[in-house]
């Protein structure tokens, strides 16, 4: 996984609630077996007819749009499946943050096992990120260090985070490596249930 | 010592290490794998020269993507690809594996508790969200992602933070033609869909209790829908008596002692939990959903609602996009909704008793013209015992297609596809837009619902069909 800290891109403002992860990668998609290559089919039934047309009024098409690296959804975000080929997909078409008012947890834990860095801001603030990114080319700036987002014009958020998960994406752990050296606990832990039983 | 939730419980039990600051490491007990989650965590594992720590813990079946009509015609290349690569996988690593043409090959969470893999107190993962069937048993599970699922494979842990604990209290009783899938649909739709958002549910309350444990496996599959990270029932002598004599529970004395530990799982008299939630058992009717997420639904003599019914402007918003999504004007009464497929299967409701339920609403009758109606075991077990019944036939006889066992038109990665624009009745637990087929429109139902749909080409208040009265 790839360490995160600073970081600045432009907004994409999808303004819906309970944003399915069925709906951030159809099911059809998830037939690969490898982790790459799905960035091209996020949101594929919201950004393509049944054609394969681009759906002009869809905001990730919008020109302005195009290269945006930062998604501010609607609360519970990532809902519904466990399929991880949802980060992956995010992830591969360029989106390194997303930002709501709350996160499905198996979402949450899975943007954090692949360096997206998925942030819990107010209602209010998640509202007044939509307004702002409707400006061309709105740019945001996060710094996990500090546990903040801010653009150029005074806007300021903080944000909370487990500090673990906040320690992993700082230093892009391989999270297996970490707990392998933990080997000596886990016996343990296996040779206390075998005695027991 | 103070009175405790069984989610504590089973919780302490399993640290493996602690640390202020950290989440816990827990250790888990059974891992279940499937094909369409699990390639990407073996090849990291390969990539990283890393074994299976416990393959004895792990059990693998094939269900998302398995044909249910003939299962040797996998039409899609890519769908085999998946399917070998999971046999290829076990092969490897060393574990067991009900493929495609096993006797026990079924839906995931159908044939844990069915083989007794499932049990009181474990901890129980797998790369699907619907793993929370497994707490009726009172088992910690909970879905993982991909790359969890390669943690748990190297490690047989898991870093969790521990989630808040939720009350979901159902008192009384449910009245006739009211099921379980009744219950927890009726339950979401009353407190939303993130209800649950960073708690385990249990459910308790005279309701629950009277659910036999296929029932509470409805139930519990459906906690993720609620938003919660798992939901489970403390273990009862129903709990018990499910287990004994199944095949990976253990036997004879062993079982007896077993047995007690399971049942002093159970939740203390006093404990508390953070929240609780409560619903009347008296209060519930057949529902039906008629929107895109599973709280956008109501009891069955309701009408389709107004956007400005809703509070919240987000909720507004949300309504009068799913109703176009549906089709749905609003005001239209549910039962004046006409259908045009019906599926009867899922890990939501696809066991015996769903099997006979559905039947004894089925026999008899016809399946109206112009309706597909299909039903899909969930195992190859339930398959056998519902022919040795001749439930095979009473479906048949009336109109409906007999399969295989698998997830199905629960979501469609095989050829079990809900055309574009065409409304289902559906006894499975996800009614998102494109679910069951791009541009399809999913109600969510029990299966005797799903049966009344079938017979009369319309949501249909299934009490009202008199025969089904005893």
């Amino acid at each position: 996984m790839e360490a995160i800290n600073k970081f600045n891109g432009v907004v994409c403002p999808l303004n819906r609630a309970n944003i399915d992860t069925d709906q951030i990668i159809p099911k059809q998609f998830l037939k690969r077996i490898e982790r790459q290559g799905f960035g091209q089919y996020v949101f594929h039934h919201w950004r393509f007819d049944d054609e394969g047309n681009k759906r002009e009024d869809f905001i990730m098409n919008q020109t302005q749009y195009e290269n945006a690296e930062i998604l501010v959804a609607g609360e519970n975000f990532g809902c519904g499946s466990s399929r991880e080929h949802a980060p992956w997909a995010l992830l591969d078409y360029g989106f390194r943050v997303v930002i709501a008012p709350s996160f499905a947890d198996i979402f949450y834990n899975n943007c954090v096992k692949n360096g997206i860095l998925a942030i819990r801001l107010t209602e209010e603030e998640v509202e007044e990120l939509m307004k702002k990114a409707e400006e061309p080319g709105y740019r945001l700036f996060v710094n996990l260090k500090d546990q903040d987002v801010f653009d150029r014009k005074g806007f300021v958020a903080e944000f909370d985070i487990d500090p673990y998960w906040k320690e992993m994406l700082l230093n892009g752990w391989d999270e297996i490596a970490v707990t392998l050296n933990l080997e000596d606990n886990i016996k343990k832990y296996e040779e206390k249930i075998a005695a027991g039983k | 010592m103070a009175p405790k939730t069984i989610i504590e419980k089973i919780w302490e039990q399993h640290i493996v290490h602690q640390e202020e600051g950290k989440p816990d490491l827990l250790y888990i007990d059974l891992h279940l794998v499937h094909e369409v989650t699990s390639p990407q965590a073996f090849e990291g594992l390969r990539m990283n020269n890393r074994r299976v720590r416990r393959p004895d813990l792990t059990y693998a079946t094939m269900d998302h993507n398995v044909p249910t009509v003939n299962r040797n015609v996998i039409n899609d290349p890519i769908s085999k690809t998946q399917m070998s690569t999971l046999e290829q996988n076990c092969k490897e690593f060393g574990i067991e594996l009900a493929d495609i043409n096993h006797p026990d090959q079924g839906i995931v969470h159908v044939i844990g508790p069915e083989l007794g893999l499932t049990q009181p107190g474990k901890t129980i993962v797998c790369g699907d969200s619907h793993t929370s069937t497994h707490g009726a048993f009172g088992a910690l599970a909970f879905g993982i992602g991909t790359s969890e699922v390669e943690h748990v494979l190297a490690t047989q842990t898991l870093w969790q933070t521990k989630p808040k604990t939720l009350q979901v209290k159902v008192t009384g009783e449910l009245g006739f033609g009211v099921t379980a899938k009744d219950l927890i649909l009726a339950v979401i739709a009353k407190y939303g869909v993130n209800a649950g958002t960073g708690h385990i549910i249990e459910y308790t309350g005279e309701a629950i209790q009277n659910l036999s444990m296929e029932e509470r496996m409805t139930v519990c599959n459906m906690s993720i829908e609620a938003g919660a990270r798992a939901g489970l029932i403390s273990p009862d002598e129903k709990t018990v008596e499910y287990l004994r004599g199944r095949r990976y529970a253990p036997q004879g004395e062993e079982f007896d002692k077993a047995a007690a530990y399971w049942l002093s799982l159970a939740t203390d008299e006093g404990a508390e939990y953070d929240r609780t939630l409560e619903i009347k058992g008296e209060e519930i009717e057949p529902q039906v959903t008629w929107g895109t997420n599973p709280s956008m639904g109501s009891g069955i003599s309701a009408s389709v609602p107004t956007p400005s019914q809703f509070e919240r402007e987000a909720d507004r918003e949300s309504v009068a996009r799913a109703l176009e999504y549906m089709g749905l004007e609003a005001g239209t009464k549910l039962e004046d909704i006409a259908v045009d497929y019906v599926f009867i299967g899922s890990c939501t409701n696809s066991r015996l008793s769903d099997l006979r339920a559905a039947a004894q609403v089925a026999k008899g009758r016809k399946v109206q013209e112009g309706v597909t109606a299909i039903v899909v075991p969930g195992s190859q077990t339930v398959k056998k015992a519902a022919e040795e019944e001749g439930l095979d036939k009473v479906f048949t006889e009336a109109g409906f297609e007999w399969r295989e066992s698998g997830c199905s038109m629960c979501l469609a990665m095989n050829d079990d596809i809900v055309p574009s624009g065409k409304r289902c009745a559906s006894t499975s637990n996800r009614n998102f837009e494109g679910r069951q087929g791009n541009g399809s429109k999913t109600h969510l139902v029990s299966p005797q619902m799903a049966a009344a749909a079938a017979v009369t080409g319309k949501f249909t208040d299934v009490r009202k069909l008199a025969e089904v009265h005893q």
